[in-house]
């Protein structure tokens, strides 16, 4: 451990940490007022201690301005809107801090000035409209220059922590997501149900179970990597969504049947990666597996304008009987979020009573055509 | 005799390779039927009354769970209550409660080990088997599994007003006010002490929205509450005739839930 706590800023017993901050709050200015003290001292040989107890004074002065125009900007700002994600990081933006900058420096170079001659009993004020044999442009320039370098490094430091905050925000939210997503893909009631119809195949019919195992390997390889990676083409995205509907094919056995249509001039189009995944899934699990004949699951892809429209049919038991299970809310919340995120309100998923006398439900996916996500 | 078994599995691949594979291990046994819901599961087995019944948990039309209880309740007194075997792929509080009771149950995949020694459990069951212990032991075992905590029952929020809608009209019915609950079809009928009205939820919804203390489940179609119950009688077929409070009419309490009327 250092022994400087204060210097290093290490963890410091509960009494000494208002001193750390003080430390952390004066540091610029303590440094920038002995680089101006070294300046002027050279350039017009006056005394480097006098000079300095000038320049710490004025230079104290005015980063107690900056700091406390600073809180009260904050201050306001938060009383103004609370949830305005900028009022925690004191920083109250640039349209407030300007100004009171330029006031600052003025006012804390004569206020500096006149409590250096009261500490030394001396009079050096300079005061800007009498003569004076040293430039007044550069007394104030440089105290302008240490203003605005003290309110440039605040104004970094609260952009980098309301940075920080948002891309650690930004991180948990993405993994969150991604666990969701892996878990509610490898749903062990599918896995273990697949598991055990090829485990049938392979006696019965090893040729098919070769196939089964590779749709379930493709299957499980996308799943894996979707809740990594983000998008992939339209082609890409159905085949997948054929891998998952070919094992429900081999487990529903005739109670299932599958039609996919993806048009030749879509299929370059990115996606992200298993969107419709849930939707499908739900079209199962939540529709047709229940059903006592079960049904179709058709799945498609079209143009509208602007808009590429991605839609999952089912011919399931329909909406009004699947609503009491809470299993396809999530599926469906998970879909609205992922393309909140992705696309704003620019994207939408609708779900609602499949058209025709068939029953069922139809979900549709809609996404900007002219951005990639 | 040549014991005989039914077995309902809607995944065609798994009813073959189940049935495959009993062939295999126990070739005396005659599959009876092998059927892909829990509707024809349980006509199948009240009709031709098998001596064993593999039941997969998750089925179109009834759960597994659904039909024992139906057989529990319909099956004909005095006829022997077939030994159930549950077949499921990942429902691990059924299998829980499964632990203590369970003539046996099975979890997908099937495995020609774990087959083989319930293929002996039965065999033995079935060897020693007599009507009086055969049927309490069932709802014994139908009891801890219909009381454990499924995946889909998570804590619902509590029911306190009912609405139903005639025409444009929508009825409250304050949840107090409910003599009892009884299931028609799609539809669950409501009746109160002046009249009765229909909503469309099933009893399978409905139940974890009620407080156990206070709403009874006395058969597998009927939820009576508790306090306006006047008398239960009970009958030689382990059945209970109940009279109410506010109602001319009886209730029946079926075997399964007998043991709520113990007259202590």
């Amino acid at each position: 451990m250092s022994a400087w706590p204060l210097l290093a800023g290490e963890a410091a017993p509960g009494r000494w940490r208002w001193l750390i901050w003080l430390w952390r709050e004066l540091r610029v200015g303590l440094a920038i007022s002995l680089m101006a003290a070294a300046f002027i001292s050279t350039m017009f040989r006056d005394p480097f201690l006098r000079t300095l107890a000038y320049s710490l004074c004025i230079g104290l002065s005015i980063q107690f301005l900056i700091e406390a125009g600073r809180y009260l900007g904050s201050a306001w700002r938060r009383r103004r809107d609370p949830a305005d994600p900028a009022a925690g990081s004191l920083w109250p933006g640039w349209a407030w801090m300007g100004p009171w900058s330029v006031g600052a420096a003025v006012v804390g170079y004569f206020g500096g000035s006149l409590l250096a001659d009261l500490l030394t009993g001396e009079h050096h004020t300079r005061n800007p409209l009498g003569s004076d044999q040293r430039p007044l442009s550069l007394i104030l320039m440089l105290s302008l220059g240490f203003t605005l370098s003290a309110v440039y490094f605040f104004y970094s430091r609260g952009r980098l922590a309301t940075l920080q905050a948002a891309t650690e925000a930004a991180q948990r939210s993405a993994t969150e997501a991604q666990l969701r997503l892996l878990q509610s893909q490898l749903e062990p009631h599918m896995l273990f149900n697949t598991l055990a119809n090829l485990r049938v195949l392979i006696g019965a019919d090893p040729a098919r179970a070769q196939t089964m195992l590779d749709r379930l390997i493709t299957f499980l390889r996308a799943t894996l990597a979707a809740s990594r990676s983000g998008s992939h083409a339209l082609a890409d995205e159905f085949a997948r969504v054929d891998d998952y509907l070919a094992l429900m094919a081999v487990r529903m056995g005739p109670r299932l049947v599958v039609r996919i249509d993806l048009p030749d001039a879509l299929r370059e189009w990115p996606v992200p990666a298993l969107l419709l995944q849930p939707l499908v899934e739900n079209s199962i699990r939540h529709a047709l597996e229940p059903k006592v004949e079960g049904g179709r699951v058709e799945v498609g892809a079209r143009r509208e304008g602007d808009e590429l429209v991605l839609s999952v049919r089912d011919t399931g038991i329909g909406l009004a009987a699947t609503a009491a299970g809470d299993g396809s809310r999530f599926g469906l919340r998970q879909v609205r979020e992922r393309l909140a995120t992705l696309y704003g309100a620019r994207a939408s998923l609708t779900l609602q009573d499949a058209p025709g006398d068939e029953g069922g439900a139809l979900a549709t996916v809609r996404l900007p055509l002219a951005s990639a996500p | 005799m040549t014991p005989r078994a039914l077995i309902a599995e809607d995944e065609p691949l798994l009813r073959q390779g189940l049935q495959d594979d009993l062939r295999g291990l126990w070739p005396e046994l005659q599959v009876i039927g092998a059927v892909g819901d829990g509707e024809r599961a349980l006509n199948e087995a009240l009709q031709r009354r098998p001596d064993l019944c593999f039941l997969d948990i998750r089925m179109p039309g009834l759960s597994g769970l659904e039909v024992a209880q139906a057989l529990a309740e319909d099956w004909p007194p005095g006829e022997p209550f077939p030994l159930l075997v549950f077949v499921t792929a990942y429902d691990q509080y059924a299998l829980q409660a499964f632990d203590a009771q369970a003539v046996d149950y099975l979890v997908k995949p099937l495995q020609a080990e774990r087959l083989a020694a319930c293929v002996q459990r039965l065999r033995a069951r079935l060897a020693e088997r007599a009507l009086p212990d055969a049927l309490p032991r069932a709802l014994d075992q139908l009891r801890a599994l219909l009381e454990a905590p499924g995946a889909d029952s998570a804590a619902a929020e509590r029911l306190e007003v009912i609405q139903a809608g005639v025409g444009s009209v929508v009825h409250l019915v304050p949840i107090d006010e409910v003599i009892y609950f009884e299931a028609a079809d799609k539809y669950l009928r409501v009746v109160t002490a002046e009249r009765e009205h229909l909503i469309r939820m099933s009893l399978r919804e409905l139940l974890p929205r009620l407080d156990p203390q206070r709403f009874w489940q006395v058969h597998r179609g009927t939820v009576v509450r508790a306090r306006s119950i006047a008398s239960a009688v009970r009958h030689e077929s382990g059945k209970v005739t109940l009279t109410l409070r506010e109602r001319p009419e009886r209730l029946t309490a079926s075997r399964l839930y007998a043991h709520l009327f113990k007259g202590q």
